[in-house]
């Protein structure tokens, strides 16, 4: 798998984005930067987390008015897979690429700490290292992460199967108080209408290695390396 | 021309800031305040000397990125 990472001004988890990446497919990630718009051969194409643009305006949404994302629509529209975390996430939902918008925290506070996520589905590029039903822990680090989509769209998503992950107890409980952000649903991932591109807030590429505390995201990895395998 | 664009997030969606703001006033004693909603206000230098182009213009700024509109709905002023 040809991976890609994609870095706005003011993005700052492209590392972090690009260990996790390389441990799982054995090759360094390619850099792009936010005024390349060449993204031939690529496979998978990551936003990743931080603050593009300084969250000015919305968070991404000068970000997804830069050269690069029409590439990555492109890349899309091609079937190409894409993911978004964090700030990518917020970007992909300003780009239109992805459902919904992202809200301030419905506490107004910056949350800041671990969080478990429930798998929606397993057969998908990116959970295909899950199982469906699966709760992972994931660390959360955000401030307008309260994903929000009328009723319409929300019953859309869920009955098109594009709820990807959902905010739960460690026991897997879709409940409100492990709902830190208020988000619609308690939803914390959600997938194109292809199911090739995802965005999730939280950040499954900061636990995949004992050494950071836990491996619980690397199976997303995992799972993309041998589904995108080339 | 002077474009003015009001920017509030729509009925409907939960708007945790003007909140804040709401009980921040009563605790000041101010507790008459009912709903508070909280929105932003940009305001555009356009070079457009016709008063409905202005706007127009200013109305595609909106929609294209100044509101997002999945959350949020927008006003334009011309003066």
């Amino acid at each position: 798998m040809r991976a890609g990472i994609v870095v706005f001004p003011g993005i700052n988890r492209e590392r972090d984005m690009a260990i996790a990446l390389e441990a799982s497919t054995g090759r360094k990630p390619r850099m792009i930067w936010h005024r390349e718009t060449d993204l031939s051969g690529l496979d998978l194409i990551v936003v990743p987390g931080g603050f593009s643009y300084g969250d000015y305006l919305r968070c991404g949404a000068m970000a997804a008015q830069s050269p690069v994302m029409s590439e990555i629509r492109a890349h899309a529209d091609r079937g190409g897979h894409v993911l978004g975390v964090c700030n990518g996430m917020q970007i992909l939902t300003e780009a239109g690429l992805l459902p919904g918008a992202m809200l301030r925290n419905a506490g107004l506070r910056f949350l800041s700490m671990d969080c478990h996520l429930r798998v929606e589905r397993a057969d998908t590029a990116f959970t295909g290292r899950y199982r469906a039903g699966e709760v992972f822990r994931a660390p959360m680090a955000h401030g307008d992460g309260n994903f929000f989509a009328d009723d319409d769209t929300l019953d859309r998503l869920e009955g098109e199967g594009l709820v990807a992950f959902r905010y739960a107890t460690p026991e897997g409980a879709i409940v409100r108080e492990a709902n830190l952000n208020g988000s619609s649903r308690n939803i914390a991932g959600v997938y194109s209408a292809n199911l090739r591109v995802l965005g999730l807030m939280p950040h499954p590429e900061d636990l995949v290695d004992p050494l950071m505390g836990g491996t619980d995201g690397k199976p997303l990895f995992d799972g993309l390396a041998a589904a995108l395998a080339a | 021309m002077k474009a003015t664009v009001t920017i509030m997030l729509k009925a409907g969606v939960l708007d945790p800031q003007g909140k804040a703001i709401g009980q921040a006033l009563h605790g000041l004693g101010f507790g008459s305040v009912g709903e508070v909603r909280a929105g932003k206000v940009i305001e555009l230098e356009l070079a457009e000397t016709d008063p409905s182009q202005a706007r127009s213009q200013a109305e595609e700024m909106a929609r294209k990125l100044l509101a997002n509109q999945v959350i949020e709905s927008f006003k334009v002023d011309i003066s």
